[in-house]
């Protein structure tokens, strides 16, 4: 998805893949395994400094809650860059995974919405100064933007639409722009 | 999204814990493992809901359990209990020698398993979500699951290759559904993932896998009829993850103590054999 948006996408397993990179994506999957993963590779450090150097990351369901300050409930690690608090497979387990037209400030409007895919998904049940909300649900905040932090409960990846992956590919752009 | 992961077999709350520790992305709430379903015999059913339940409440991550072959009553009833994945498995004695459920009436996600192309694709025809090659459960040997694993990719590979004026017959020899079929040849790859399941043991043999193609890995008796479960698991993991770094899974496979011991083919009878349960 990314190369489609113009940009060169390479897999990070180890701390030191991150020099090489401009932005990062934490993708979804299982928030509790990538936590003790992370740890277990010393990349908890590493990303806390890529992350406060400015560095664009996008977090992205289980991403996001990496990301994330404070999550509610019993939790591994997180890198508490961004100023929200998560809750967990807030809309229930599996079966209550579901599709919905979002949309998303400065990305998709209500004419043509984005077609949001929540999977076991997170929301931000409460989000600080810093953070500006780029939509919402009933439950909670559902994608936002803390400078150079992208947010999203959902998976954006799942969809031929490319313009989540865009605009974070433009903020990557804007980061590396000098002054 | 359990992809890159490992999903382990437990059959309690202390189990599913450890497997959530070491790093699984699922567990598969069970009431026995497979090598005890196959030491033990009798007709082996969906487990009680109180032991399925009872893991839920334990572990954060997504829970499976397992029906029987078209037994679509199990699958409602597993569907009702809430679980994350139901897989229709050939581990438990068949409940229709015909006919696998419908899974398209189904909410919850269901993974089958498929020893070649053909039986990926009519499961996926039926609604299933995700395909394991089965390999040989509760053997700790892992030669069935290489089997399956280079077998369908080979077919695949194989499918990419034909003009579209051989798909049909190829849909006919695969005995798969057409529409698929040409997805596939146009894809070069299964609309949904493919783990491996079925006999792998050791840190190296998830590697095997997954360097052979596999998008994660199960381990049934593997890990918990082993000598050091949560060191083993846990190494299962970092290999799974980094299968294609050598020195890191000869590192993690140091002194884990004794794998499970494990079942040559010839000992089983082809009769034994369960990986043709399915049709």
């Amino acid at each position: 998805m990314v190369e489609r948006c113009g940009a060169r996408g390479v897999a990070i397993k180890r701390p030191s893949g991150l020099n090489d990179v401009s932005g990062l994506i934490i993708p979804g999957g299982e928030s509790t395994t990538i936590g003790k993963l992370i740890d277990e590779y010393g990349f908890t450090p590493e990303l806390k400094r890529f992350g406060a150097a400015g560095m664009p990351v996008f977090g992205t369901c289980a991403g996001l809650i990496i990301l994330s300050a404070r999550v509610k409930g019993r939790h591994g690690t997180v890198l508490g860059l961004a100023d929200v608090t998560v809750e967990r497979n807030a809309f229930g387990r599996q079966v209550d995974s579901f599709e919905r037209d979002l949309a998303v400030e400065g990305i998709a409007d209500e004419g043509r919405p984005f077609r949001a895919v929540f999977i076991r998904a997170p929301v931000m049940e409460e989000t600080g100064p810093p953070v500006e909300v780029m939509a919402s649900l009933e439950e909670g905040a559902v994608m936002a933007r803390q400078g150079t932090l992208l947010l999203g409960a959902f998976h954006p990846e799942l969809t031929d639409d490319e313009r989540i992956h865009r605009y974070f590919v433009e903020m990557v752009a804007e980061a590396r722009r000098p002054g | 999204m359990l992809k890159g992961g490992v999903i382990m077999d437990v059959t309690c709350v202390e189990h599913a814990r450890i497997a959530e520790e070491a790093g699984a992305v699922a567990v598969m709430a069970l009431e026995r493992v497979p090598a005890d379903i196959r030491a033990s015999g009798g007709v082996a059913r969906m487990a009680d809901p109180e032991i399925i339940s009872a893991i839920m409440e334990a572990v954060t991550i997504p829970v499976m359990a397992k029906c029987r072959i078209g037994h679509f009553v199990e699958a409602q009833a597993l569907e009702a209990l809430g679980v994350d994945y139901v897989d229709e498995s050939e581990v438990l004695t068949p409940a229709d020698e015909a006919n696998h459920v419908n899974k398209r009436e189904f909410t919850v996600p269901f993974v089958c398993g498929a020893i070649n192309l053909g039986e990926a694709l009519r499961r996926i025809g039926e609604g299933a979500a995700m395909i394991r090659t089965k390999g040989e459960a509760g053997t700790g040997n892992v030669v069935e699951a290489v089997r399956h694993m280079r077998t369908i990719n080979g077919e695949i590979a194989g499918l990419t290759t034909l003009p579209a004026e051989e798909l049909m017959s190829a849909a006919k020899e695969l005995r798969a559904p057409y529409d698929l079929v040409v997805e596939v040849a146009r894809a070069g790859k299964l609309p949904v993932v493919n783990f491996s399941a079925g006999g792998i043991a050791t840190p190296a043999d998830a590697a095997l896998m997954m360097q052979l193609g596999a998008d994660g890995v199960f381990v049934g008796s593997g890990i918990f009829k082993s000598e050091d479960p949560a060191l083993r698991a846990r190494a299962i993991v970092q290999a799974t993850t980094h299968y294609e770094d050598a020195a890191l899974v000869a590192e993690v496979s140091r002194g884990l103590g004794e794998a499970m011991r494990g079942l040559e083919m010839g000992e089983i009878g082809k009769e034994n054999l369960i990986q043709f349960r399915g049709w």
